[in-house]
């Protein structure tokens, strides 16, 4: 239930990232200027984690969406459910380390 | 298990909710590739601290990454608006409002595509850039 939670929540957020990326993208049709300022709001501090929020939204839903089409293709998996469950999350957390380091370890002052 | 899981993750008997079905899960497959990619590159590897009109211009110099990113817009845009879709189908009850909503999302979701589809075929950079 909280997967499925989570599936819905890392989606729609994402969908309101990507409207937002469209947008600011179609600012290099106006020129360097307007794409170089709108792209101001990638540098500020308090972005960082947020940029961060969204990596590890997508990563959660689409490593969610492999579990759901494991169980949908593979009904027998549903026996091994809790074991598949928790690969998948130790998997998650290994992959969000690195890049937790990557994305934040300047913000933090890590390198 | 994937029905108490999730409502929605029941395969449909027929019809359009079957090929949405088996769409979603097809640009799914399609965008593990790409969006990591997209994610690894665009947003690990090279920090957006040094991402400006420059690199975008060397970037989209050929067709190759614009045709990425193409693929990109159209299976993210299409996944998250049929997901967005169901969504509404299980909070909005009444029948006209759900309607108005559905309508709603492809409107807005054909300005987006519109736009997005804009830029990545018509953006010309400067020579020099």
């Amino acid at each position: 239930m909280l997967a499925w939670v989570l599936h819905r929540i890392t989606g729609v957020a994402v969908l309101l990232f990507l409207f937002a990326h469209i947008v600011e993208t179609s600012m290099l049709g106006l020129g360097p200027d307007a794409y170089n300022r709108t792209l101001e709001l990638y540098r500020q501090p308090w972005f960082k984690p947020l940029e961060f929020l969204l990596v590890a939204a997508v990563l959660y839903h689409a490593g969610n969406g492999i579990m759901v089409m494991i169980l949908d293709f593979w009904p027998a998996a549903t026996r091994v459910y809790r074991r598949i469950f928790w690969i998948g999350a130790g998997a998650y957390v290994l992959v969000l380390l690195p890049v937790a380091y990557l994305m934040l370890g300047k913000v933090v002052g890590l390198r | 298990m994937s029905a108490r899981w999730h409502p929605r993750a029941v395969r449909p008997a027929g019809g359009l909710p079957l090929v949405l079905w088996f769409y979603m899960r097809l640009s799914a497959v399609a965008m593990l590739g790409l969006v990591v990619g997209h994610l690894y590159i665009m947003h690990v590897v090279t920090s957006t601290d040094v991402i400006d009109f420059q690199f975008v211009a060397q970037r989209f110099r050929g067709p190759f990454w614009r045709a990425y990113d193409l693929l990109i817009l159209v299976f993210a845009l299409s996944h998250g608006l049929i997901g967005l879709r169901g969504i509404l189908d299980d909070y909005v009850h009444h029948r006209g409002w759900r309607v108005a909503a559905e309508i709603a999302l492809w409107i807005v979701g054909a300005a987006f595509a519109g736009l997005g589809a804009l830029v990545l075929f018509t953006v010309q950079f400067p020579p020099g850039t």
